[in-house]
C-alpha cells in the first residue's frame, strides 16, 4: 500500500511530463502578422530552456518518490549538504537567468525605441465599451481634442475649430493599417483603463485616462484581424471588440476613404 | 483585559466563575495561541467555500456563456436574469464573481489560513514558547478579521451588489460610481474590509515577529529554527512593510470616491460622453491625478503579498518533506538563504505587474533584472528539496503527498514566471489565462497544498487526533488530477490569447475554438470543487472522532513533537524544553534511532567533537 | 493597540516568555524557558512604529510624484500652523521633564508635567482643527487642489493618531497619579513617551514635507 502511492505519484508526474510536453509543441500563438517575430522567438526560447528544466526536475521527482521508499529495514543516508553542489546549480541558474535577462532587456528596448520618422500616425481612444480610431487626414495632424466638448455625436471632443481637426478621419472599432509601412499608434482613454491588444500583431497596451502612450510596429501581412480589450473595463468589457484591417499600401487611402463614408 | 488576568490570583478567580463564562473565554474571546490559530483556521475555510462556489459559477459562465442555468437562476436571482424564466448570468454578476473570488481567496482565505491560522498553532509550540507575546492582541486581531470577513460577505447584498472592480481594484473602475455598478456600495465595503484585513494581519505581524525574536527558548539559536519558523517570521516582515502602502493607497481611494479629491482621477473623464464636471459646471471634478499611483501602490503591496501565500507553504513542504523522507533537509543554510533572497527581492519587482500599463519604459527594465533574479533563489529550493529526496526512505502518508505535490506545483508555475518575467513576451501573455495559469499553480495551489499538507500534519496539536489516512489520500489524488486538469490548460489558451476577466469569450472569432477547452477545464473544475467534500467530511469527524493521536505520531524532531497531542494550556506542562540541535537530524549512523529530537542533549560522543571544532563553527 | 503595550514595562529578566501562558509551574523554573532579547512590549511597540512609519513612506511616494506634475499650485499654510507645531513640541518637552521627576526620585512631581503634556497635546489637536478652519474660510477645501488634498488628508491621519495618544495619555496619567511608577525607574512611561514622541517628529516630518521642501 505505502510503495503503492509513490508509484502513482511517480506515474502521474511522468503522466504530467508528456502531456504538458505535447501540448506545449502545438501551435497556439495567433498567426503572427506584424514584424514582431522576436517575441515570438523570445516566448519559443523560454519554453525550450524551461521545458527543459521542466522535464528534467520533474523526471527526478518521479523516479525518487518510485525509488527511494522506505522499505522499513534500511535507513536513509545521512547527506545534507554539499557546497561545490549548491554553489553549482546556484551559479548555473543565475548564468541562464542573465542569459534571458540580457536578451529580454535588448528585445524591449528594440519594442520601445523610437517610431520611424516616415511612420505613419494613428489615434486610439478607447471608452466604455469601444475603440474610437483617429487618422490626421492629408495635413498629417491630428486636430486638438477637448475633452469638456465630449458628447454623443462627438466621443473624443474634437475641437471643430482647430483647422487641422477638419481633414481627420474617425472610425469606430475600425482599424486600418497598411502593409509593410510603421504605424505608430497613440493610445488614450476618455474613461477607464482599457488595453488595447492586437493578438495577431504581438501589441498590447493599456489606454489610460489623461495620457497618451505611443507604441509602433509594422504589419506585415494583409487580411482581417481583431482587436481585443484586454483590461477588465466594466461590464460591455467582453464586447470591446473592433477589427483591424490590413491592405496593401496602394489601396490605403481609397480603402480608409471607404470605410469613413460608411 | 490585560495580562493581569494571567495572574495566579486571577486564574483562581475565573475557576470560580460559571461554566457558560468559562467557555466563553476558553473558547470564543480566547487568548491562547491555539485556539485563536483554529478559529482563523475554520473561518478562512467558510470563506473558502464561499470564495469556491464563486468559482464554479465563473467555470460555468466561461464554458457555456449563453446557457439558461433554470436552477441557477432560481439560487441565485440577483445574479441571472429571471425575467421569464430566461436563466442566463448577468455581466454584472460575473464581473461581482471574479472580484469577490480573487479578493477573498488571495486575503481571507490563502493569506489567512497558512499564516495566521497555522503561524498562530504552530510558532509558540516550534519556537518553545507558553504563548505569544501578546495574547490580548492577538485575539483582538481574530476579532477582527472576523468583522473584516462579515464585511465583505455582507458586500454581497448591498445597493448594486459587491464590489466589481477586480481584486486589484484599479481607479477610475473602482472610484467611479458611474463606471460599473459594483463601485457604488459595494467597492465601499471592499475598502472597508480590507481595512479591517490589513489591521488584523498587522497586529498578528506584530505578534509573530516578537514572539519569534523575543521568546525563543533557550538554544533555539536562528539557525536551529525549522523552516516554518523562519517563513513565518519572514512572512510577518513582509505584512508589517508592505500592506501599510494599501492602507495609505485605500484611504486615498475613500478619498477620491467620497470626498471629490483626485488622487487617482486624471483631468478629463468623460462617463458615457458626458464630461463629469465639477460644481462649477464648466471644469472637470477631477484634476490631475493619476490612475498609475494606485497600480504602483497596489503592487509593492501586491507582490509581497502573493509571496505571503507561498512561503508558509515552502516551510511547511520542508518540515514535511524530511520527515517522511526519515532524511535530514538538504543545504538547510542555503534553504534559509532563498527564503530570506525571496523575500527582498520581492519588494523590489512590483513593476512586472505593470509592463504595458504606460509605466516608463526604463522603469520595466528595472523591475524585469529584480523579477529574472527572483527565479534564482526560486531554482535552489526546488534542487535542494530534489536533493532532500535522493536517497531517502520516503513513507508516503497524506501530509507527504501534499508535500510533493507543493514541489512539483512550484515547479510548474515557477517556470511560467521565467517567461513572464521577461517585458517583451509579457506584452503578448498580461492579462491572458497564461497569468490565470501561472498564480494559480505556483500561489494558490502550492499555498492550498502547503494548507492541507499541515493540515493533516499538524492535526494531532489542533485536536490531539490523528486524520484519516484512507480519505486524506483519496482527497489528495482528486485534488491533484483535477487542479492540474484545471489550471495546466490555461497555459494553452492564454498563449492563444484568451483574455482573463471576460463574461462571454466567443464573442471574439479567434477565441471560439477554445470553447471545447474551456468546457473539460471546468468539468475538471466541478470535480476539483466537489472533491473537497471529502476533506471537509475528514476534517471534521477525525476532529471529533479521529484515532486518538500520540506526543510524536510521526518520529518528527521539533520541538511541538515533545508535548502532549493536543498541547495543555501554557504547552508544556512542565519546564519548557531546550534546544541543543537542528530540527532535521534523521538518519545518522552515530544514534541508534534514526531521528533525533531537538531537545535531547548532545552526546558524550558529540561534545568531543564539538569541543574539538571550536564552539560555534557547525551549528547543527 | 491594546492595553497590551500599556503594560508597565517590568525589567528583563530571563524567563519573562512565559507569562501568556500562566500554567502554574510553568514559568521561571525550567532548564530551557525562553531568552528574552528585548522587553517585548517595547520591542512590539518599535515595530509598530516601522509599520506606520511604511505608511507615510507610501503617502509621501505618492505626493512627490503628484508634486512634481506640472500643473501643482501651492497652498499657503495659515501662520496657526507653526504655533501648533510649537505646541506638540512643547508638550514632547513636559513629558521629558515628567520622565525626569521619576528618575529623580520624585514622583509627586510627575503629574503636573504630565498632565500638561495631555493639555498642550490637546491644545494642539484645538489648533489643528482651527487651522482647518482657518483654510476653509479662505475657501481652501479639501478637494480644491492637490496641495489641499494632501494636507487635509495627511493633518487629519497624524490628528487620529493623537487622539489615539490621548486616550493612552488619560491612563497614563491615571497610573501616575496612583504612583504606579517605580521611582527611579529609568524607563518610566517609557512606551508612552516613545508613542508620543513619534508623533511629534512625524508632525514635524510632515510639515517639512508639505510647506517647506
Ligand atoms: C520564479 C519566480 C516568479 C516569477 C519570475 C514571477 C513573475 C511574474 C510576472 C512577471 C507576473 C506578471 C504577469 C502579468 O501580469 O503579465 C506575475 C504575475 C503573478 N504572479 Fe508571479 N512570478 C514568480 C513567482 C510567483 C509566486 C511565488 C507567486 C505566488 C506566491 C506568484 C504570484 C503571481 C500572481 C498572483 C500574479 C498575477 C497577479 C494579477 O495580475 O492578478 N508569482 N508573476
Ligand atoms: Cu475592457
Ligand atoms: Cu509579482
Amino acid at each position: 500500500m505505502g510503495r503503492l502511492q509513490g508509484l502513482l505519484f511517480a506515474l502521474a508526474t511522468v503522466a504530467l511530463v508528456v502531456l504538458a510536453t505535447f501540448y506545449f509543441t502545438r501551435p497556439w500563438l495567433p498567426p503572427l502578422k506584424s514584424d514582431r517575430i522576436a517575441i515570438d522567438h523570445a516566448i519559443w526560447l523560454s519554453l525550450v530552456v524551461t521545458g527543459a528544466v521542466f522535464i528534467l526536475t520533474n523526471l527526478l521527482l518521479a523516479y525518487f518518490s518510485w525509488r527511494y521508499q522506505d522499505d522499513g529495514r534500511t535507513r536513509a543516508a545521512y547527506w545534507h549538504h554539499n557546497p561545490r553542489l549548491e554553489w553549482s546549480w546556484t551559479l548555473v541558474t543565475a548564468l541562464i537567468m542573465c542569459t534571458f535577462l540580457f536578451k529580454a532587456l535588448n528585445l524591449w528596448a528594440a519594442v520601445n525605441a523610437e517610431p520611424p520618422a516616415d511612420a505613419m500616425l494613428i489615434e486610439v481612444t478607447g471608452q466604455q465599451f469601444a475603440w474610437n480610431v483617429r487618422y490626421p487626414g492629408p495635413d498629417g495632424m491630428l486636430g486638438r481634442t477637448d475633452h469638456l466638448l465630449a458628447s454623443q455625436e462627438n466621443p473624443i471632443g474634437l475641437d471643430k475649430s482647430d483647422p487641422h481637426a477638419a481633414d481627420d478621419v474617425l472610425l469606430l472599432n475600425q482599424l486600418y493599417l497598411p502593409q509593410d509601412r510603421a504605424v505608430r499608434v497613440q493610445v488614450r482613454s476618455m474613461d477607464v483603463i482599457h488595453s488595447f491588444f492586437l493578438p495577431n500583431f504581438r501589441v498590447k497596451q493599456d489606454a489610460l485616462p489623461g495620457m497618451t502612450v505611443q507604441i509602433w510596429f509594422t504589419p506585415k501581412e494583409t487580411g482581417d484581424f481583431e482587436i481585443a480589450c484586454a483590461e477588465h473595463c466594466g461590464l460591455g468589457h467582453y464586447r470591446m471588440r473592433g477589427q483591424v484591417h490590413v491592405v496593401p499600401v496602394a489601396q490605403f487611402d481609397k480603402a480608409l476613404a471607404d470605410a469613413a463614408v460608411q | 483585559m490585560t495580562d493581569m488576568a494571567h495572574a495566579p490570583e486571577a486564574h483562581a478567580a475565573e475557576a470560580h466563575a460559571h461554566a457558560e463564562e468559562a467557555f466563553i473565554w476558553k473558547y470564543v474571546f480566547s487568548k491562547n495561541h491555539r485556539v485563536i490559530g483554529i478559529q482563523y483556521y475554520v473561518t478562512a475555510m467558510v470563506m473558502a467555500l464561499v470564495a469556491g462556489l464563486l468559482a464554479m459559477l465563473i467555470r460555468l459562465q466561461l464554458a457555456w456563456p449563453q446557457r439558461d442555468w433554470g436552477v441557477l437562476a432560481k439560487l441565485f436571482p440577483m445574479g441571472y436574469d429571471v425575467g421569464g424564466g430566461f436563466g442566463v448570468m448577468r455581466p454584472e454578476f460575473y464581473a461581482m464573481l471574479f472580484t469577490m473570488h480573487g479578493t477573498i481567496m488571495v486575503f481571507f482565505v490563502l493569506s489567512t489560513a497558512p499564516v495566521s491560522g497555522f503561524g498562530n498553532i504552530l510558532i509558540p509550540l516550534q519556537a518553545g514558547a507558553r504563548d505569544m507575546a501578546f495574547p490580548f492582541l492577538n485575539g483582538l486581531s481574530y476579532w477582527t478579521f472576523f468583522v473584516g470577513c462579515v464585511v465583505i460577505l455582507s458586500s454581497f447584498f448591498v445597493g448594486a451588489g459587491a464590489a466589481a472592480g477586480g481584486w486589484t481594484a484599479y481607479p477610475p473602475l473602482s472610484a467611479l460610481k458611474g463606471a460599473v455598478p459594483g463601485s457604488e456600495t459595494g467597492q465601499t465595503f471592499w475598502i472597508i474590509g480590507m481595512v479591517f484585513f490589513i489591521a488584523s494581519f498587522t497586529m498578528g505581524g506584530l505578534n509573530f515577529v516578537t514572539t519569534i525574536i523575543n521568546l525563543r527558548t533557550k538554544g533555539l539559536t536562528p539557525l536551529r529554527m525549522p523552516m516554518t519558523l523562519w517563513a513565518m517570521f519572514l512572512v510577518a516582515v513582509l505584512g508589517l512593510l508592505a500592506f501599510p502602502a494599501l492602507v495609505a493607497a485605500c484611504l486615498m481611494l475613500i478619498f477620491d470616491r467620497h470626498f471629490g479629491t483626485s488622487f487617482f482621477l486624471p483631468t478629463g473623464l468623460v462617463l458615457n460622453n458626458v464630461p463629469l464636471l465639477g460644481p462649477d459646471g464648466k471644469t472637470f471634478l477631477h484634476q490631475g491625478g493619476s490612475p498609475l499611483l494606485w497600480q504602483h501602490l497596489f503592487w509593492f503591496l501586491g507582490h509581497p503579498e502573493v509571496y505571503i501565500l507561498m512561503l508558509p507553504a515552502l516551510g511547511f513542504t520542508s518540515d514535511i518533506l524530511v520527515t517522511f523522507a526519515r532524511k535530514p533537509l538538504f543545504g538547510y543554510k542555503s534553504m534559509v538563504g532563498a527564503l530570506w533572497a525571496i523575500a527582498g527581492l520581492s519588494f523590489i519587482v512590483w513593476g512586472h505587474h505593470m509592463f504595458v500599463s504606460g509605466m516608463n519604459p526604463y522603469l520595466g527594465m528595472a523591475f524585469a533584472v529584480g523579477t529574472i533574479l527572483i527565479a534564482v533563489p526560486s531554482a535552489v529550493k526546488v534542487f535542494n528539496w530534489l536533493a532532500t529526496l535522493r536517497g531517502a526512505r520516503i513513507r508516503f502518508n497524506t501530509p507527504m503527498l501534499w508535500a510533493v505535490g507543493v514541489v512539483s506545483l512550484f515547479i510548474s508555475g515557477g517556470l511560467s514566471g521565467v517567461w513572464l518575467a521577461q517585458s517583451a513576451p509579457d506584452i503578448q501573455l498580461h492579462d491572458t489565462m497564461f497569468v490565470a495559469a501561472h498564480f494559480h499553480l505556483i500561489m494558490a495551489g502550492a499555498a492550498l497544498f502547503g494548507v492541507f499538507g499541515a493540515t493533516s500534519y499538524w492535526f494531532p496539536k489542533m485536536f490531539g487526533r490523528m486524520m484519516n489516512d484512507t480519505l486524506g489520500k483519496a482527497h489528495f489524488w482528486f485534488t491533484f488530477v483535477t487542479y492540474y486538469g484545471t489550471f495546466f490548460p490555461m497555459h494553452y489558451i492564454g498563449i492563444a490569447g484568451h483574455l482573463r476577466r471576460i463574461y462571454d469569450p466567443y464573442q471574439y472569432e479567434f477565441l471560439k475554438p477554445l470553447q471545447p477547452i474551456n468546457q473539460l477545464i471546468t468539468i475538471s473544475a466541478l470535480i476539483l470543487g466537489s472533491s473537497q467534500i471529502l476533506f471537509f467530511v475528514n476534517f471534521f469527524w477525525s476532529a471529533f472522532a479521529g484515532k486518538k493521536a500520540t506526543e510524536n505520531p510521526w518520529q518528527a524532531n521539533g520541538l511541538e513533537w515533545t508535548t502532549a497531542s493536543p498541547p495543555p494550556h501554557g504547552n508544556w506542562p512542565g519546564p519548557i524544553p531546550e534546544v541543543h540541535r537542528w530540527p532535521y537530524e534523521y538518519a545518522n549512523p552515530d544514534f541508534p534511532k534514526d531521528h533525533v529530537m531537538q531537545h535531547e542533549p548532545l552526546t558524550a560522543a558529540e561534545m568531543e567533537v564539538k569541543a574539538a571544532e571550536g564552539p560555534s563553527r557547525h551549528e547543527h | 493597540m491594546s492595553t497590551e503595550v500599556l503594560r508597565k514595562p517590568s525589567r528583563p529578566g530571563p524567563h519573562r516568555g512565559g507569562e501568556g501562558g500562566g500554567e502554574p509551574g510553568g514559568d521561571g523554573n525550567g532548564r530551557g524557558g525562553p531568552e528574552v532579547f528585548f522587553d517585548p512590549g517595547r520591542f512590539g511597540l518599535w515595530l509598530f512604529l516601522a509599520t506606520l512609519s511604511m505608511m507615510f513612506v507610501g503617502f509621501t511616494s505618492a505626493y512627490m510624484v503628484r508634486r512634481l506634475a506640472p500643473d501643482w499650485t501651492p497652498l499657503r499654510p495659515p501662520g496657526l500652523l507653526w504655533i501648533n507645531t510649537a505646541v506638540l513640541l512643547l508638550s514632547s518637552a513636559t513629558l521629558e521633564a515628567a520622565r525626569r521627576r521619576l528618575r529623580g526620585w520624585n514622583p509627586a512631581g510627575v503629574s503636573p508635567w504630565l498632565t500638561a503634556t495631555g493639555a498642550l497635546g490637546a491644545l494642539f489637536v484645538a489648533g489643528q482643527l482651527a487651522a482647518w478652519r482657518v483654510l476653509a474660510a479662505r475657501g481652501y477645501f479639501l478637494s480644491g487642489s492637490p496641495h489641499n488634498s494632501f494636507f487635509y488628508m495627511l493633518s487629519g491621519i497624524h490628528g487620529l493618531h493623537l487622539l489615539v495618544g490621548l486616550v493612552w495619555f488619560a491612563v497614563v496619567l491615571v497610573k501616575a497619579r496612583r504612583l504606579a511608577y517605580t521611582p527611579g525607574e529609568a524607563d518610566g512611561l517609557g512606551m508612552f513617551a516613545t508613542y508620543w514622541h513619534f508623533l511629534t517628529g512625524l508632525w514635524i516630518y510632515l510639515l517639512l514635507l508639505l510647506f517647506v521642501l
